[in-house]
């Protein structure tokens, strides 16, 4: 059985940052592996680690400063990395989902994986489109927004039988058909930090670079049909009551506001 | 090609709020467009479906009766056909999960531009949404110039549309390909019982990622002691298995409406404050003063916890560990 993750790189703003156009300025950006990839990795690794011959391929579309993040990702257990990048790529401003649909779409016709792991969203851009967008390119089943599967059945009955995280606390039961893309949430399971041994095997796994004229695609595949056109930061409408003052003074104006309001007692 | 298609949500035989807030939002890019206002329905009881959407604004109801709960092929293949039919500038989603789990699938069917999770959408000969990034630092305004477009749009962001409506109701003849459907949904699962019902809680002391580390979990136990509160989080705390799923607030946890709210080292992304906004008092301490929680807050501690909740469980007589 072969799974392919797709991970992305995504950014992380510091608390204090600037707008430059349409774009935060580097200089207050922190790159690091989109959380809920995390998630997919380790469901990956875990999936490898019950089967017999499972291979876990990680898929990435990002420029070379990615393949620390994807060094990430197989110091943790993932077999070996695909990275693809393209002037075409570096060019773009931004990739909508169509986009990254269509490039990803290409790596699963030269891998034909069995199940595409994906995170539910990008912490950055947050589309949460990208894993069901490609189910659809490349004819897959799909489940959105699993936050429990049955490793046996993947394996042994070539169904994923898997929960989805609806709103409210209730979840949906569901099972679909292999090949499947299933979108990964946070939760899921608990992603393990990747130990010094797997670090230092990371190092030797093969990440291949790949162009889109490497997947069959021209340079329109990065076209994007939607365009960011202006960015700011939302205006605050906190009318909030600031306590002020030390940490204990602060407590002690608290403490004064729940005894009024009634739910704390003398 | 100036009509708008909104597709309707509902779960176990009730429909979601944000069909009513799809309407509103459709009828104003309707009015927009200067087209109709078609709302779609697939599934379930559609009949009582049907009489319900039909609010004011709303031009006509289709609906699909196949199948009783959700299933993402039977809407992806009822949204294809009905598109055909109605030949929409919009076709306008819900950035639910449920709308995660068909809305991608079929504007990339339709080869549709698709922006999703907007907060805001207008039309003025092309598309332009507001939509956040960034865990809500920053808003982007998104232009898209050629429609027809799949748009899902972030539920609590438009008023439900109320009133009723004279729409044409009629149903829709459409059999779908049941080879094509290999999915089934085999039931549902309440995950957030247990022993505690914080939705009961008339003061909640919430926690989020600013408590760190499982260690100091502790601390506000102390504190929840001393105030006979009832001890509550937000998504990533029971992410990482320090409190069990029935402690946790917000869209996909419980939604709360507390005499009092105590946020602590939360930030308020707007999951969470989905679960949180009806509670009587909300107050929030963190250490960022931009973070979101205090947009909503009443009162407002910009403070490091782990200096104000010792203070604060000395204040009522407690010992912080």
């Amino acid at each position: 059985m072969k799974v392919l993750v797709t991970v992305k790189e995504v950014a992380e703003v510091e608390e204090d940052f600037e707008i430059s156009g349409t774009e935060i300025d580097e200089t207050y950006l922190d790159y690091d592996l989109n959380e809920w990839d995390d998630y997919a990795v380790e469901e990956g690794v875990q999936l490898q680690e019950a089967g017999d011959d499972v291979e876990v391929v990680t898929v990435t579309i990002g420029p070379e400063r990615s393949e620390e993040t994807i060094r990430m990702a197989l110091a943790k257990g993932a077999d070996r990395a695909i990275r693809v990048w393209d002037d075409a790529l570096e060019d773009a401003d931004l990739l909508d989902v169509e986009a990254k649909a269509k490039i990803l779409a290409g790596v699963v016709e030269e891998e034909d994986p069995d199940l595409v792991l994906s995170g539910v969203q990008a912490a950055d851009d947050a589309f949460g489109g990208t894993g069901v967008a490609l189910a659809d390119e490349v004819g897959f089943e799909w489940a959105a927004v699993v936050n429990q599967l049955d490793s046996e059945k993947v394996l042994s009955e070539n169904v994923a039988s898997v929960h989805r995280e609806l709103e409210g606390g209730v979840e949906e039961l569901t099972d679909v058909d292999l090949p499947a893309v299933l979108t990964i949430q946070t939760g899921i399971n608990e992603p393990r930090y990747a130990s010094l041994r797997g670090i230092r095997q990371a190092q030797s796994k093969e990440i291949a670079p790949m162009t889109l004229d490497d997947l069959g695609l021209d340079e329109s595949a990065a076209d994007s049909a939607l365009d960011i056109t202006d960015m700011y930061e939302p205006e605050t409408e906190s009318d909030a009551q600031y306590l002020e003052g030390s940490a204990d003074e602060q407590a002690s104006q608290l403490a004064d506001v729940l005894t009024d309001l009634g739910v704390v007692g003398e | 090609m100036s009509d708008v298609l909104a597709v309707a949500e509902h779960r176990r035989g009730e429909l979601r709020d944000v069909s009513f807030e799809l309407v509103t939002a459709g009828r104003d890019l309707a009015d927009a467009t200067g087209g109709d206002l078609h709302v779609a329905v697939v599934s379930g009881d559609t009949d009582e479906f049907a009489e319900k959407l039909n609010r004011e604004g709303v031009d006509a109801v289709h609906t699909v009766s196949y199948g009783e709960e959700f299933n993402h092929d039977v809407y992806v293949q009822a949204a294809e056909a009905l598109f055909a039919d109605v030949d929409p500038e919009f076709l306008l989603l819900p950035n639910s999960v449920n709308g995660l789990d068909y809305a991608p699938a079929i504007a990339n069917k339709l080869g549709l531009p698709y922006v999703s999770d907007a907060v805001d959408v207008e039309f003025d000969g092309g598309l332009t949404a507001t939509r956040e990034m960034y865990g809500s630092k920053v808003e982007t305004t998104i232009e898209v110039a050629e429609g027809p477009y799949a748009v899902s749009i972030r539920g609590g962001e438009w008023p439900a549309a109320e009133g009723v409506g004279d729409a044409d109701v009629s149903e829709f003849d459409f059999t779908p390909d049941e080879d094509a459907i290999r999915s089934n949904v085999t039931g549902f699962e309440e995950v957030a019982g247990g022993d505690v019902d914080i939705s009961e809680a008339e003061f909640l002391v919430s926690i989020g990622r600013g408590i760190e580390e499982e260690e100091n979990l502790p601390l506000i136990e102390a504190l929840v002691d001393a105030t006979g509160a009832t001890l509550s989080s937000s998504r990533p705390i029971v992410d990482n298995g320090w409190l069990p799923k029935n402690r946790q607030v917000g869209q996909s946890g419980k939604t709360v409406t507390p005499k009092v709210y105590l946020a602590i080292g939360i930030s308020g992304a707007v999951q969470h404050v989905a679960g949180m906004k009806g509670a009587e008092t909300i107050i929030a301490v963190n250490t960022d003063p931009d973070a979101p929680i205090f947009d909503i807050a009443d009162y407002g501690v910009v403070g490091d916890l782990f200096d104000v909740v010792p203070a604060l469980i000395e204040e009522f007589g407690g010992e912080a560990p």
